[in-house]
C-alpha cells in the first residue's frame, strides 16, 4: 500500500470522496422528493425492455453527444471530446493500471498510473497502452482548445451568443480546463526522467529543459489539486450535469414526466442543464429584442440557485423553440410552468357559470370545439361549418354559445387549479355527448385535449381532419396551382404537437405550398401567444413582423397559418392577404 | 402669374381654390385621382349638428370650382411632388409634368379598414355593417336588415380602428361619437318602431352642439347608451347578430342580439396622403401629415412652399376641414406675397 501513496494523492481522494458523497445524497433527496404517480412509474417500468433504450440514449448522449452533433460538428467535438475522452482515460487507464500492476492496489494508482510505475514494459500490449492512453490525453484537449477558442469567439462552434456563467461555474471551468493541461506536463515531467511516455508525452518530456523529482512532485500536486477542486465544485457548479444527465434518461425513459408542481424529477432536470446556452440563440426575446437572462440556461439556473424572480419566470412565450434545440431535451415549458403557480389567489366566483352549461347528445355527431380564439377570427368556424356541411358530417358546434376555455391559457399562467375545474366540465360535456370524434380548431385547446385530458375519445386538429377528409376523398377540393402560399407552423401545432405535415399536405392539395426559410421545429412564434405577460405591445409586434418577414421571402400571394392567434397577429400587421388553412380549403370547394 | 397646386378635390381643397382663385393673376391646378369630386361627402345623408342635407353642400362646393383660373384635373393622381429651383414639380401617374410656385396637399382620409377587426365579423357575417354602409342606406332612405326585414334593433359600436392600440391607431377619429348618435336619430326618423344601441369607451361631445343632441338622442328618440366595447360577434340562426360585450358601468357580462351590427370606422390617411408625406418627409407614424407647429404654422411643413390642410393632417370633421383650408389660405398668400 505505501508503495503506492504519496501525500500529493490527498487532494484528489478528498475530491472524490467528498463527489461521491455529494452526489449520493443529492441524488437520494432528490429521489424521495418524487411524487406517487412518478415512482409508480418507475416500479412499473424498471424491470421493462425500456431499459434498453435508456441505456442506449445515455451512450448516445451522454458520452457520445449526438444532439450537439447533429446541431454543429466543433461543437459536438467540443463536447464529445471532452465526455467520451475523459471517459475513456478513465476506462482505459483503469486497464492499463490493471494489467500493468498485479495484486491489490489503491483506487488512485489508475489515475497516477505514469507515476507509480515507470516501467512501460510490465505487459505484453503496455507500450500499446501507452500511446492509446496519449492519444485520448490529445484528444480531450483538442475539446479543450476549442472550448478556449469558443471563450473568444463564439461563431467557431456556431453559436452568437454564449451563457454568462455565475462566478461559481467559471471557477469550476478553470479547474476543469486545469486538469488536462497539468496531467500532460507531469507525464512529460515523468517521461523526461523515466522514459515511460508515448508519442505525445515522451516528445514534450524530451524537449524539457527542467525534469527533476522536485519539478515532477509539484506537477503532479497540481494534476491532483485541479482534480480534486473540480469534483468538490461539480455538485454545485453546471459540471452536476455530468452525472444527472444519465439519470435524467433513464427516469424520462422509464416514462417520468414532468407535473404541475415541482417534485424531485424538476431537481433532475435542473441539475442536468449543462448550461450550454444553445437556448439563447433559439430565444426569439434574444434574436428579435435582446432581452437578456431570460432563457431557460438562466430560468433553470436562477430556479437551482433559489435566486428566480417572478419576472423571470412571466417573460417567456411558451413557444417551445428552445425547448426543440435543447440537447439535453428537458421539458422546459413544464418547468416553467411550475414557477408561475398562483394558487394563492382566489378566483373561485370567475367560474360559477360553469354549472349553467348543459350537456348536449351528440351520438353519431362529431364534436367541434373552435376554441376562444376561434371566436375572435369568425372565419375560421364560419369555414369548418361550412365543410362540415360539405362532406354531409353532422356536428355539434359544443362552444358556440356557452364558451368554456379548454384551460391551458390558464395553466400557462399557474392557475392550475382553476384549469383543472375547466377540463372537469369539458371532460363532462364530451363524454356525455357519446360523441366518438373532437375536432378542434386552435392548437392550443388541441395540445390541452391531447395532453392535459383524458378524453375517450379520439381528438383531432382540424388540419388532421381536413387532410383525412381530401385523402379519403370524402372532400373535393380544386387545386389552383398558380396560388403561391406559404405555412407558418404555429408553435403550439407543430413544436407542441408534432403535427407539421398533416396542414401541408392540405395546402399541396388546394395551392402551390412553398417553402420558407425557417419551418417546422423552427419556425419562429407570431409573438402574440398567451405565454407572456411581460413584454409590450411592440415588442409583440418585433417579434412577429420577424416571423412575418420569413413568411413574405419567396413572395407569395397568401400566408396560411392553422391557429388563430398567429391569423390575428399577422393580419394586425400587413395587407398581405392571411387565412387558415381550413379557409382555404372551404373556398377551394367546388 | 403665380400657379398653386393642390392635391385633392375634397372639401378643404375646393375650398381652398376657390378662395385662392378670387385674386387675381393666379391659377389653380387642382388635382383629383378619382373621376369625380368630393368622394367621401356624396356618400353622406344628413349632416351634423343641424340635419342640414350633404348633397346641399356638395351642390354649394362645387358651383365654388366654376371660374377660369381653377383647372380641375380629375382623373389625374399625383405620384410625385419634387421642389426645384424655389418652385413645385408635380408628374402625375401617366408621366405628366407640372410645374407651381406652391402646392397644397389636400389629401385627406380613408375610412379604417373593418375587415382588420375580424372579431367583430365585418365581411363575415352580413348583419355587420360599417358607418358608411349605414350611412349609404339612410341616404337611400331604405335600412334592411341581413334578411330583407325591417330591423328591430341596431347597434352602434364605436372606436372601431381609432384608440385601439391593437390596430396600431392610438389616436381618436373626433368624428364618430356624434356620427352614430346623429345616426341612431336618423334611424328613430326612419323607422320609428326601431332600438337603437350605441356601446362605447367615452362619449367625445366636443363640438358646438354635439352635446345637445346626444341629450337629445335620449330624451326624444331614447337612443341607448352602454359604456363597454363589445369583444365578439356572431351570428344567430335567424341571421341575427349576437355580440357579447361587458356593460362597465354595472361590472357584468353583457349579451344582446340585433339585427345590425354598426361599426363607427374611424380615419386613416389615405393612400395618397400616406404616399405624399412619406415622399415630402412629413410624416408622422400613421401617415398624416406634420407641421411646423400645431399654434401658429399649423398648415406649413418643414418644406417652403409646401402646405397642408384637412384631415390628411389628423382625423377632422367637415367643418373644421373647411376652416382648416381656409386658414391654408392665408399662409399661401403670405408665401407668395
Amino acid at each position: 500500500m505505501s508503495k503506492y501513496f504519496s501525500p500529493f494523492v490527498i487532494p484528489f481522494c478528498i475530491g472524490v470522496v467528498l463527489l461521491f458523497a455529494i452526489c449520493i445524497w443529492k441524488y437520494i433527496r432528490w429521489y424521495r422528493g418524487f411524487d406517487r404517480l412518478q415512482r409508480a412509474i418507475i416500479k412499473k417500468n424498471i424491470l421493462s425492455w425500456k431499459f434498453l433504450p435508456a441505456i442506449w440514449e445515455i451512450v448516445m448522449e451522454s458520452l457520445l453527444h449526438r444532439r450537439i452533433f447533429k446541431r454543429n460538428l466543433v461543437l459536438g467535438y467540443m463536447h464529445a471530446s471532452i465526455a467520451f475522452g475523459w471517459f475513456l482515460l478513465i476506462v482505459v487507464g483503469f486497464f492499463e493500471a490493471e494489467l500493468g500492476i498485479h495484486g491489490s492496489k489503491p483506487f488512485w494508482v489508475a489515475i497516477f498510473y505514469r507515476f507509480f510505475q515507470h516501467d512501460h514494459n510490465t505487459f505484453a500490449s503496455a507500450a500499446i497502452f501507452t500511446q492509446v492512453m496519449d492519444g485520448l490525453l490529445l484528444f480531450v484537449l483538442s475539446g479543450i482548445a476549442i472550448a478556449f477558442v469558443k471563450m473568444i469567439y463564439s461563431r467557431i462552434v456556431g453559436m452568437k451568443k454564449v451563457t454568462k456563467h455565475v462566478i461559481f461555474d467559471r471557477f469550476a471551468k478553470v479547474s476543469l480546463w486545469c486538469i488536462f493541461p497539468f496531467r500532460l506536463l507531469s507525464e512529460s515531467v515523468t517521461a523526461a526522467m523515466y522514459h515511460n511516455g508515448g508519442f505525445l508525452t515522451q516528445t514534450i518530456g524530451d524537449i524539457l529543459p527542467f525534469a527533476n523529482v522536485y519539478v515532477e512532485y509539484i506537477c503532479w500536486l497540481l494534476y491532483s489539486l485541479a482534480l480534486g477542486v473540480f469534483f468538490v465544485s461539480m455538485p454545485f457548479s453546471r459540471y452536476m450535469h455530468i452525472f444527472t444527465e444519465v439519470f435524467l434518461i433513464f427516469f424520462r425513459r422509464l416514462g417520468v414526466k414532468e407535473n404541475e408542481q415541482k417534485s424531485g424529477y424538476t431537481m433532475y432536470e435542473l441539475s442536468a442543464c449543462s448550461r450550454c446556452g444553445i437556448c439563447i440563440d433559439a430565444c426569439p426575446l434574444n434574436k428579435q429584442l435582446d432581452i437578456k437572462g431570460v432563457q431557460s440556461v438562466y430560468f433553470l439556473r436562477d430556479i437551482r440557485y433559489k435566486m428566480l424572480k417572478d419576472e423571470i419566470a412571466d417573460n417567456c412565450l411558451m413557444c417551445s423553440r428552445c425547448a426543440s434545440d435543447c440537447p439535453v431535451q428537458l421539458d422546459l415549458m413544464a418547468i416553467r410552468r411550475q414557477m408561475r403557480d398562483k394558487k394563492e389567489l382566489d378566483t373561485k366566483n370567475n367560474y360559477r357559470y360553469l354549472d349553467t352549461v348543459r350537456p348536449f347528445n351528440a351520438m353519431d355527431r362529431v364534436v367541434y370545439f373552435a376554441g376562444c380564439m376561434s371566436h375572435l377570427t369568425p372565419g375560421i368556424p364560419e369555414a369548418m361549418e361550412k365543410i362540415f356541411e360539405t362532406v354531409g358530417q353532422k356536428y355539434w358546434y359544443m362552444d358556440k354559445d356557452a364558451t368554456i376555455c379548454c384551460g391551458r391559457p390558464l395553466m400557462q399562467q399557474g392557475f392550475h387549479t382553476q384549469a383543472a375545474d375547466l377540463r372537469r366540465k369539458n371532460t363532462q360535456l364530451i363524454v356525455q355527448s357519446h360523441a366518438t370524434l373532437l375536432v378542434t380548431s386552435c392548437p392550443i385547446c388541441y395540445q390541452s385535449f391531447t395532453k392535459e385530458y383524458k378524453l375517450p375519445i379520439k381528438v383531432m386538429h382540424h388540419t388532421e381532419y381536413i387532410a383525412e377528409l381530401i385523402k379519403s376523398g370524402k372532400l373535393k377540393v380544386n387545386k389552383d396551382a398558380s396560388l403561391k402560399v406559404t405555412y407558418h407552423d404555429p408553435c403550439e401545432l407543430g413544436r407542441g404537437c408534432g403535427i407539421y405535415q398533416e396542414p401541408r399536405d392540405v395546402l399541396n392539395s388546394v395551392a402551390m405550398l412553398m417553402e420558407t426559410p425557417e419551418e417546422r421545429e423552427h419556425s419562429l412564434c407570431c409573438g402574440f401567444n398567451l405565454g407572456n405577460t411581460v413584454i409590450e405591445l411592440e415588442q409583440q409586434e418585433k417579434i412577429r413582423n420577424a416571423a412575418l418577414e420569413n413568411l413574405q421571402a419567396g413572395n407569395p400571394d397568401l400566408i396560411c397559418t392553422a391557429c388563430p392567434m398567429c391569423k390575428k397577429a399577422f393580419t394586425r400587421a400587413t395587407d398581405a392577404k392571411v387565412m387558415d388553412v381550413a379557409e382555404l380549403v372551404s373556398r377551394s370547394i367546388g | 402669374m403665380k400657379t398653386i397646386a393642390i392635391i385633392g378635390a375634397g372639401p378643404a381643397g375646393i375650398e381652398a381654390a376657390s378662395i385662392l382663385a378670387a385674386k387675381e393673376e393666379t391659377e389653380i391646378l387642382l388635382f383629383e385621382k378619382s373621376a369625380s369630386t368630393l368622394d367621401n361627402l356624396r356618400d353622406k345623408a344628413f349632416l351634423f349638428p343641424d340635419f342640414s342635407a350633404a348633397d346641399d353642400l356638395v351642390e354649394i362646393l362645387e358651383a365654388k370650382l366654376n371660374r377660369d383660373n381653377i383647372k380641375l384635373l380629375s382623373g389625374k393622381e399625383v405620384k410625385s411632388v419634387t421642389e426645384q429651383d424655389g418652385g413645385w414639380q408635380l408628374q402625375d401617374a401617366e408621366g405628366t409634368s407640372y410645374t407651381a410656385d406652391a402646392v397644397l396637399m389636400t389629401t385627406g382620409y380613408k375610412v379604417f379598414d373593418a375587415h382588420r377587426k375580424e372579431e367583430l365579423g365585418y365581411g363575415i357575417y352580413p348583419g355587420v355593417i360599417t358607418s358608411i354602409d349605414m350611412e349609404k342606406k339612410i341616404k337611400e332612405g331604405k335600412v334592411l336588415n341581413a334578411v330583407g326585414d325591417t330591423p328591430k334593433k341596431i347597434v352602434f359600436l364605436q372606436c372601431v380602428g381609432s384608440r385601439d392600440e391593437k390596430s396600431g391607431n392610438h389616436y381618436c377619429s373626433k368624428v364618430c361619437c356624434v356620427t352614430a348618435v346623429k345616426q341612431a336619430i336618423e334611424l328613430r326618423k326612419l323607422l320609428p318602431e326601431v332600438e337603437t344601441y350605441i356601446f362605447y369607451m367615452d362619449l367625445r361631445m366636443w363640438g358646438g352642439g354635439f352635446e345637445e343632441m346626444y341629450r337629445e338622442s335620449q330624451e326624444k328618440y331614447g337612443v341607448r347608451y352602454v359604456r363597454g366595447r363589445i369583444s365578439e360577434a356572431a351570428s344567430t340562426y335567424d341571421g341575427k347578430i349576437q355580440i357579447k360585450s361587458e356593460d362597465t358601468l354595472v361590472g357584468l357580462p353583457l349579451k344582446m342580439s340585433a339585427d345590425l351590427l354598426v361599426l363607427m370606422v374611424g380615419m386613416e390617411p389615405s393612400e395618397g396622403t400616406k404616399m405624399l408625406t412619406r415622399q415630402c418627409n412629413c410624416a408622422d407614424s400613421y401617415g398624416f401629415a406634420t407641421t411646423m407647429n400645431p399654434h401658429l404654422r399649423d398648415n406649413e411643413t418643414a418644406q417652403p412652399g409646401l402646405f397642408v390642410a384637412g384631415s390628411c393632417k389628423r382625423p377632422m370633421s367637415l367643418n373644421d376641414t373647411l376652416t382648416d383650408a381656409r386658414s391654408a389660405v392665408v399662409k399661401i398668400a403670405e408665401y407668395l406675397r
